[in-house]
């Protein structure tokens, strides 16, 4: 019925506008015109353009003062500042080439409207304009691409051999971490040796894994120098940091990574962002199936001493072999540690 | 206005005299299986505006969807079916409506329907040419891509969903069906739709590039050819040097998923079981298919650009300003397409120190770009504009080719790319420069050449509200779009209810998706004039807006063969628009010089 119905309206709506056209076509015969475009079209739609120059320009003013509010805040990030005070110089930079061209573009359009018996200036060449419009142009282009390459070569350099290596490893549809340890060494891994309790295929024969711990949420300390290396088991997804303005796709079969300096913890961007219950975010930023928009990890900067306790409290990839029960044990610690050496298979068999 | 005989035309076709001898074409031969290039060019354009109503269509379900994320509407059920089930759109269809949206907009309304509807209609009748160089391959060309167009219409219909990876079609995405559904046979019908379209742009390229070159009437140079004519042959050069490795990708892919190689697959686990696949790379996909995939951005610009220095400057009464560096801009826009694909690759981990050279090249494209800006700037400058729709579309062009262009120079730069690459901030810049530009100078080419094509005249007053709602409904959608993206918002996401980060995501949605509706429900305008029109316009004179080139020297009746008589001789350029001493305010092609004495510049004889 609902179906019937749908097609009725948009049955109807056609021949409304068949209709409307048929109506805009009298009009135009009533009044003894053709499809000429006369001197009132230019009059009228010329200062159409001057209204929408001024309305629109004056609405996207508004706009992006209003908008400010949506903004990602200021950056948590060394490399971030950095990439933001050179946006807004870019910014700065179109927003006055846009304003120039437009108000040129849509002014003209008012101001040179066709009148008959007038003829336009015939102006088919300048080779000197010509000339400083190429040139004005390539000079602040070559600003821009030196200022942006330096950027980018300080942001993409080695990192620190101090730098805590973090692997960031995504699947469908959730992120894990993977924190080197003491030895700040990632144990080798491998999709083949993925099982329900070995999610990133953690070779348990390397000794550098060992003391890789697996965490839920990605903790860094404020101040710290972390690189991470990034991962994938399926398909192509993307560790996107925006407030770290940081971001690298994850790639099955390689390794990507992306050094960064955390700068603001997560209270005091609390702070700064008038938002009590604000955290970090790490999201997916490249389509790896339907639950997509549903991939992310909550993000902690915290000072290093916070860092240190949960970092404690987080489980090793491999559980560790507890001390042997003592004998008066009772059943139910029993189970708990059978449960234990059941998940140690590995590391006991490799032994 | 004027129109000029034929006793300029000097013999320069003897034995090409189609008019002695009228065809007897039948329905099929006229209709269907024509070789016609005007109705070739009819065919393309019909066909290009019913995809671009579905893609349009679609666009507007999922808009509904991001706007009212926690809304359901009931008519999602009545015209989707369970992929709208109790109002609800299904997260993997708004997947399937995004892709499908970019790869009909992309391909086959401004690569297939832009190119092929304009290259078909003006290349022959600009350059002075009975027809294409082959009739043939010209209607193959049309067939393949009808073909690949019900492909990918049908690919709607299947089970699983249409592919659903995004118009990029990264794999492994794209490769394994474990992955999503839409990389079943959605995916495969997909490939095999842009298979066939690939073929029927390779034989239109290579048709328009042999017209161009060969079937030139006499005293039409290069230099005197039409901008128009100049942005077809580097379309149709840069897509016969493209799409090959688009074929070449699209294949490979096609290996990985139905025959077990590791082309672009290796190290995968998924669905609980590793893959045997090994040794492939993802990313050579993505360097093939932006090998393409950025120069088809100007495949789809730089037609539109021509179609619009066009109108410009008849429109404005005034020789196209720097004709010549018109010209070189676009050859140089065409010539580095080539060499930036990388910029879309700045986060794969692709070796820092080459993403530094895209960032180069990349940003060089700016200057003829900003040349080109210039030159339609000072093209306008002291002109007698005449403000027909067509040339209210090419002013809306320019603005948008600005606007979008501007974001460009953030986005090439790699260290500003870093946070917002795959954002909404992405989505905006392109839909405004190549999407929103490149349908203005579709609107600005069809407006402006209906009564060639159809021998009437479309409607003007509908034409100004099309106009009118249009550019308000892409400003009010595309604008806003940047904020989102600045806000950190992910392209390609079903809602943005998953985290509260959003909230600006979620607001401006809104206003956006009300904006989007208003230019969509604009387009019902243009379709109904279009069709009206065709029918019942008023009848066109030979040459309506009073232009220089060829075209208009044909009769407004169809011939096969174009040109009763002889084909007419070139003896200037196309753009002698308000020249002093002139009687009439433009001079077309035909009119030799030594008609003209009172307005012959020096060493013009």
């Amino acid at each position: 019925m609902i179906k019937l119905l749908t097609l009725i309206v948009i049955a109807l709506a056609a021949v409304t506008i068949w209709r409307l056209m048929r109506v805009l076509e009298l009009v135009r015969d009533l009044r003894g015109e053709d499809e000429e475009i006369t001197d009132k079209d230019n009059r009228i739609n010329g200062r159409l353009f001057l209204w929408f120059l001024v309305i629109g320009m004056l609405g996207m003013i508004y706009f992006t003062i209003d908008a400010k509010k949506y903004l990602l805040p200021v950056a948590a990030s060394k490399h971030g500042a950095l990439t933001d005070s050179y946006l807004y110089i870019n910014f700065a930079l179109i927003i006055v080439v846009f304003f120039i061209t437009q108000i040129l573009l849509f002014y003209f359009a008012w101001k040179y409207q066709h009148k008959k018996g007038q003829k336009a200036f015939f102006y088919p060449v300048d080779h000197k304009l010509e000339f400083i419009w190429t040139v004005i142009p390539a000079v602040v282009l070559m600003g821009l691409i030196v200022y942006g390459l330096k950027l980018w070569i300080n942001i993409t350099a080695p990192a620190p051999k101090d730098a805590m290596v973090i692997e960031v490893y995504g699947k469908q549809f959730d992120w894990t971490a993977r924190y080197a340890g003491g030895d700040n060494v990632l144990g080798h891994s491998n999709f083949k040796l993925i099982t329900d309790d070995n999610q990133l295929g953690v070779d348990s024969t390397d000794e550098n894994g060992k003391d890789d711990k697996i965490t839920r949420e990605l903790h860094l300390p404020v101040g710290s120098k972390v690189i991470f290396k990034f991962h994938s088991r399926d398909v192509i997804h993307s560790a996107y940091f925006p407030h770290l303005r940081a971001q690298m796709n994850c790639v099955p079969g390689m390794t990507t990574e992306f050094f960064v300096e955390p700068t603001i913890t997560t209270d005091s961007m609390r702070l700064i962002t008038g938002n009590p219950k604000f955290d970090y975010v790490l999201l997916c930023n490249k389509i790896c199936g339907v639950a997509h928009y549903m991939m992310k990890m909550k993000m902690v900067i915290e000072p290093a001493e916070d860092f240190k306790k949960w970092y404690k409290e987080q489980q090793y990839v491999f559980a560790r072999p507890e001390p042997a029960p003592a004998p008066s044990a009772n059943t139910a610690d029993t189970v708990k540690i059978a449960a234990g050496t059941v998940q140690n298979g590995k590391i006991v068999a490799s032994k | 206005m004027s129109t000029h005989s034929h006793d300029h035309a000097v013999d320069s076709h003897a034995g090409h005299d189609h008019h002695d001898h009228e065809h007897h074409d039948s329905f099929w031969t006229k209709y269907v299986f024509s070789q016609d290039h005007k109705m070739i060019s009819k065919q393309f354009l019909v066909t290009a505006i019913v995809m671009a109503l579905l893609a349009m269509f679609m666009s507007l379900i999922f808009r509904l969807q991001l706007g009212w994320p926690n809304q359901k509407f009931a008519i999602l059920e009545t015209v989707l079916g369970h992929w709208g089930k109790d109002g609800r759109l299904d997260p993997s269809f708004y997947l399937a409506l995004v892709t499908i949206h970019g790869t009909i907009m992309v391909f086959f309304v401004l690569t297939g329907g832009l190119s092929g509807t304009f290259s078909n209609l003006l290349i022959p009748l600009q350059v002075g040419a009975r027809d294409m160089a082959s009739g043939f391959l010209n209607m193959l060309s049309y067939w393949f891509f009808f073909i690949s167009c019900a492909i990918m219409t049908a690919s709607l219909f299947i089970q699983a969903g249409p592919a659903s990876a995004g118009w990029t079609i990264y794999p492994p995405l794209s490769a394994l069906p474990q992955a999503i559904p839409g990389s079943g046979l959605g995916m495969t019908l997909w490939l095999i739709s842009m298979v066939m379209f690939i073929a029927s742009a390779l034989l239109g390229g290579i048709n328009y590039v042999v017209t161009i070159l060969n079937l030139r009437t006499k005293g039409m140079s290069m230099t005197r050819l039409p901008l128009t004519i100049w942005a077809f042959l580097i379309t149709a050069i840069l897509g016969i040097l493209s799409f090959p490795v688009l074929f070449a990708a699209a294949l490979l892919l096609l290996f990985d998923r139905s025959f077990g190689t590791s082309f672009y697959l290796s190290d995968i686990f998924i669905n609980g079981a590793p893959l045997a696949h090994s040794g492939g790379s993802p990313i050579l996909f993505q360097h093939l298919f932006w090998f393409l995939g950025h120069p088809e951005v100007y495949i789809v610009l730089l037609p539109a650009l021509g179609l619009a220095s066009e109108v410009i400057s008849t429109q404005s009464r005034k020789p196209i300003f720097g004709y010549k560096a018109m010209i070189g801009s676009m050859l140089v826009i065409a010539f580095l397409s080539f060499i930036v694909w990388g910029h879309h690759m700045f986060i794969t981990g692709m070796n820092p120190f080459l993403g530094s050279v895209f960032v180069f090249t990349t940003l060089l494209v700016a200057i003829p770009s900003a040349v080109k800006v210039f030159n339609y700037l000072a093209t306008l400058w002291r002109a007698n504009i005449v403000l027909s729709p067509a040339m209210m579309f090419a002013i809306g062009l320019v603005s948008f080719f600005i606007s979008g262009g501007l974001t460009g120079i953030i986005l090439g730069d790699s260290a500003l790319d870093i946070n917002i690459h795959d954002t909404y901030f992405v989505v905006a810049h392109f839909h405004i420069v190549m999407g929103s530009s490149a349908i203005f100078g579709m609107f600005a080419g069809i407006y402006h050449w209906f009564p060639r094509m159809f021998g009437r005249m479309m409607n003007k007053r509908a034409g100004y509200i099309h106009f009118w709602l249009t550019i308000v409904g892409v400003y009010g959608t595309f604008f806003p779009m940047h904020f989102v993206g600045l806000s950190g918002a992910p392209r390609r996401y079903y809602a943005y209810t998953a985290y509260e980060g959003f909230d600006a995501a979620l607001n401006i949605n809104a206003l956006i998706s009300v904006f989007a509706i208003l230019g969509g429900l604009a387009q019902l305008i243009f379709v109904v004039n279009f069709f009206y029109s065709m029918s019942r316009g008023k009848k066109a004179v030979q040459n309506p807006w009073g232009s220089n080139t060829l075209e208009w020297t044909a009769p407004v009746e169809h011939l096969h063969g174009n040109w009763p008589g002889e084909i007419p001789t070139v003896h200037r350029w196309a753009y002698d628009y308000g020249k002093p001493g002139a009687d009439d305010d433009f001079i077309p092609q035909i009119v030799p010089y030594s008609e003209t004495t009172k307005s012959n510049l020096p060493g013009e004889v």
